[in-house]
């Protein structure tokens, strides 16, 4: 389906494409003003159409969330920097008409709409969601990584009771298994369809619903022209949740940021997804032109000083680190102002909101104290290393770090390492002794980002940092809920030990931006991809 | 003479084997020899050990490197390239879609550049120091000292941006149209072919500026190949000759000079024209040309094996097939070449 023919794409849209097209074929704007069509550009490409497949990158995972259903989604707030966000604390429903989870939290109980049909016309079943479930724990990689979290691990977990009835069995309670059944891995396929074009090679179908979606979803994919575009079609018979209001959306790869902006400006295209902070800053002066900013939940920008390096060892030397930082200049130069501060938080925790800034701030008086009391006084060299892929915050941040660096006696030289190889070096091998890092976690809870992060040999912890309190922490409260007696003390106590050791040092929270021109109702969520289901068209 | 011919083409041909063979072993480890691991890039955003060295295992690139390799020549010998991990798709398949978009802008561009350049560079060399032979001077040197994205970004804000003139640069073809049936993978050629003029004139608009880009660009070394060749055809002892005999101008012009000045000028359109295809990258990425080039510039950015090397197999082919043409090219223009 990488190259449909014709033929193909009237089949694919049940023969009213015809129809259908006809206002386009006259001047773009017009069909803008109907209506009926959203056209976005974006400047990464979808490489599959399955999640699940090895190699499948992040932009692809928007047509998991607008193809698919899942059995239960998150609900909508008002977002920090205008516009909607999700809502990780409210679950609603989206396959499942009703859940109940027993006394002991073991076992979850999902009833399925029974109105719930796939694209094809079958009823969506339980068997349906047992497969696709089995799916996401067998297939390895990200999906079982993800599904693990939530404490889904094996097939003998997920029983389908009846049509409609199923059931998970957790072999422990876990505050994270219901919100990760939210995030676009678990989504349900058409196991009949997958089934039909699986070989015994290929038990779960990954070459054909790597170009050939069977979901029951919000929207059909019509055409994918890889590395071109995608073009979304509505399913109108969709009961996951209120009937998106654009017919069709086409989703462009335009891969240059200035030829993006100039289509957005120009209002030839809706929206512009995911920019340049730089262009974001500029835009959002504009007349006509709406940029949404919204500061992504669960991720900071950090500086990451690595354990295996013998002058970081010395918490002095972090310390005075996190004191030369010149924040505020990184943040205006390297985020435009976008995104929101990590530093110059007050010193005392009494809460658990999060991401908290840091009780640290540009002081060099401190800084120069902390180096003179540490037993590194007179100074080192240290590569500080950056990914080339990330170039457009880290590069201007390393460099006015260097500067700062400097002037304690640290001598950095800035190492730029290509795309492809930073997460060997940084993650994998956890080699860097002085560097950049942006972990965000999907699931938005404190203790979800200490155990990715702060965890020893954990994939971000790439400081190499151990301490056996938060080792013990974490393990302690990743699956308790959030209003047990023991959640709150722990998390404080979490981030006291954080900003005492400061394995990382907090930047600032970045954003994701996105400009609109004749749409609206963006909504933010976690997984930063486009959910085209809520965007309206504005009438002018 | 035709057995002569054939004969030369067969010596040409074998002459490239060994030229494809160090191109397979040479991409084969320049690839490997890149410090990335697609294995942890490809594992996604959240993996552990266990399942990095399941994605490893299932790449195949915890063999060792000499099996490595002997599954790679074996599945070449059969004419398979391997399958990109980055698109998902086989990367002979990938090429086939992606060859004749680049070639169909790059074609257009020659044939545009050639248009200009050629009678340019003739103009200015008939007449030295002229504002011809300035006005060569100073497009041959913008379109040299000009990047190609920057060109490309002047045109897309002047006639997109302020006037209006050009279509949105958003790639091949405007959403509105519906790409024609595949016949050739040119969208000119398969549009004309349905007799499709509506989206044949959408792509075509589409086109232009990008083309124009390229052109400018292209347009340098073969003007001045043309006039510094042209320069010399006029200066050499038959040219002499012939007008002395008391020849038109014109036969003197273009039946001699000319037609001797063609053959440093086939040789550079030929290098232009394999250059520009692989290294168009700029302006595929300013126009959202789904190309050849972003195809490689991507799948090395991830270090995807297949798809590295099957471009770098696939340009050497192409590489050796075009000098070949540009051999038998030679033999029809000059007849002392290949035929004695």
């Amino acid at each position: 389906m990488s190259a449909p023919s014709r033929r193909d794409f009237l089949k694919l849209s049940g023969g009213t494409i015809g129809a259908a097209m006809l206002p386009f074929l006259k001047a773009l704007p017009a069909s803008a003003a109907t209506g009926d069509v959203l056209v976005v550009v974006s400047g990464q490409t979808i490489n599959s159409l399955d999640l699940h497949r090895t190699g499948t990158n992040r932009s692809s995972y928007q047509v998991a969330v607008n193809c698919y259903d899942r059995l239960v989604s998150f609900g909508t707030k008002p977002a920090p920097g205008g516009g909607l966000s999700y809502d990780y604390s409210v679950i609603e429903p989206e396959l499942a008409e009703s859940w109940t989870i027993s006394e002991d939290g073991l076992t979850m109980t999902f009833k399925i709409k029974s109105d719930a049909t796939f694209w094809d016309g079958r009823k969506v079943t339980a068997a349906d969601v047992k497969w696709s479930f089995d799916r996401a724990v067998s297939v390895g990689g990200f999906p079982t990584v993800q599904m693990k979290a939530g404490g889904l691990q094996r097939p003998d977990q997920f029983e389908a009771v009846d049509e409609e009835t199923f059931v998970i069995t957790l072999d422990r309670p876990s505050k994270l298994t219901l919100p990760d059944l939210a995030v676009p891995v678990p989504f349900i396929i058409n196991s009949e369809v997958a089934k039909a074009n699986a070989t015994s090679d290929d038990p779960w179908a990954m070459e054909y619903l790597h170009t050939t979606p069977a979901g029951s979803g919000a929207y059909k994919v019509a055409a994918w022209q890889q590395g071109q575009q995608l073009v979304y079609e509505r399913n109108d018979a969709w009961v996951g949740g209120p009937l998106p209001a654009f017919q069709r959306v086409v989703v462009r790869e335009v891969p240059s940021p200035a030829t993006r902006r100039a289509l957005i400006e120009r209002g030839d295209v809706q929206m512009s997804f995911n920019i340049p902070n730089k262009d974001a800053s500029e835009l959002d002066a504009k007349e006509g032109v709406d940029v949404y900013s919204t500061p992504i939940e669960n991720c900071i920008h950090c500086l990451c000083p690595n354990f295996n390096f013998e002058p970081f060892q010395d918490a002095n030397v972090r310390k005075a680190l996190a004191y030369t930082i010149p924040y505020e200049a990184i943040f205006k130069t390297a985020a435009y102002g976008r995104g929101a501060p990590m530093w110059g938080g007050s010193a005392e925790i009494n809460d658990t909101a999060w991401p908290r800034k840091s009780p640290y701030m540009t002081d060099m008086v401190k800084a120069k104290e902390h180096m003179e009391a540490s037993a590194f006084a007179s100074g080192f060299e240290v590569p500080l290393s950056i990914s080339l892929g990330l170039a457009d915050w880290m590069e201007p941040t390393a460099l006015l770090m260097q500067e700062a660096f400097g002037q304690i006696g640290i001598k950095t030289t800035i190492e730029k390492i290509p795309g492809a190889n930073w997460r060997t070096a940084a993650l994998v091998e956890k080699r860097l002794p002085l560097h950049l890092e942006n972990f965000g976690g999907w699931l938005n809870t404190p203790d979800y980002y200490f155990f990715w992060a702060y965890k020893n040999g954990h994939l971000f912890n790439s400081s190499n940092y151990l301490n056996e309190e938060i080792e013990k922490l974490v393990d302690d409260t990743l699956h308790i809920a959030m209003d047990d007696p023991a959640y709150a003390p722990n998390i404080k106590r979490m981030f006291e030990i954080a900003f005492e050791d400061l394995p990382r040092i907090p930047l600032w929270q970045p954003a994701l931006n996105v400009a609109m021109n004749g749409a609206s109702d963006y909504e933010f969520w976690f997984h930063r991809q486009l959910d085209v289901r809520p965007l309206k068209q504005v009438t002018a | 003479m035709a057995s002569a011919r054939a004969k030369m083409i067969l010596g040409r041909v074998a002459q490239a084997i060994p030229v494809v063979a160090g191109v397979v072993v040479i991409s084969f480890l320049l690839t490997r020899a890149l410090p990335g691991d697609p294995a942890a890039y490809f594992a996604g955003p959240a993996a552990d050990e266990a399942s990095i060295a399941q994605i490893r295992e299932a790449l195949g690139l915890d063999k060792p490197m000499i099996e490595q390799f002997l599954i790679y020549v074996a599945d070449l010998a059969r004419g398979d390239f391997g399958t990109a991990i980055s698109t998902g798709q086989p990367v002979a398949a990938d090429l086939a879609a992606r060859l004749p978009v680049s070639m169909e802008l790059t074609l257009l561009a020659l044939l545009l550049s050639c248009g200009v350049a050629i009678p340019l560079g003739v103009l200015a060399a008939t007449r030295p120091g002229t504002w011809v032979d300035h006005l060569c001077r100073v497009l041959v040197t913008a379109g040299v000292s000009m990047p190609t994205f920057f060109t490309g970004i002047v045109l897309i804000y002047v006639f997109y941006y302020l006037t209006g003139i050009a279509p949105s640069p958003i790639g091949r073809l405007d959403f509105i149209y519906l790409p024609p049936p595949h016949v050739t993978g040119f969208y000119l050629i398969d549009a004309a072919l349905a007799g499709d003029w509506t989206t044949w004139a959408g792509a075509l608009r589409q086109l232009i500026l990008p083309a124009v880009t390229l052109a400018l660009f292209t347009l340098a070394p073969i003007a001045r190949m043309t006039r510094a060749a042209m320069l010399s055809a006029l200066g050499s002892d038959f040219i002499r000759t012939a007008r002395a005999a008391g020849l038109a101008r014109g036969k003197v012009l273009y039946g001699y000079a000319f037609r001797n000045a063609l053959l440093p000028v086939i040789t550079t359109l030929g290098m232009v024209f394999s250059f520009t295809l692989g290294a168009n990258v700029l302006v595929e990425k300013v126009f959202a040309w789904p190309g050849i080039g972003s195809y490689a510039v991507e799948a090395l950015v991830v270090s995807d094996y297949a798809a590295v090397q099957g471009f770098v197999l696939a340009m050497a082919l192409m590489f050796v097939a075009l000098n070949l043409v540009i051999d038998i090219a030679y033999a029809l223009i000059d007849p002392r070449i290949g035929l004695s």
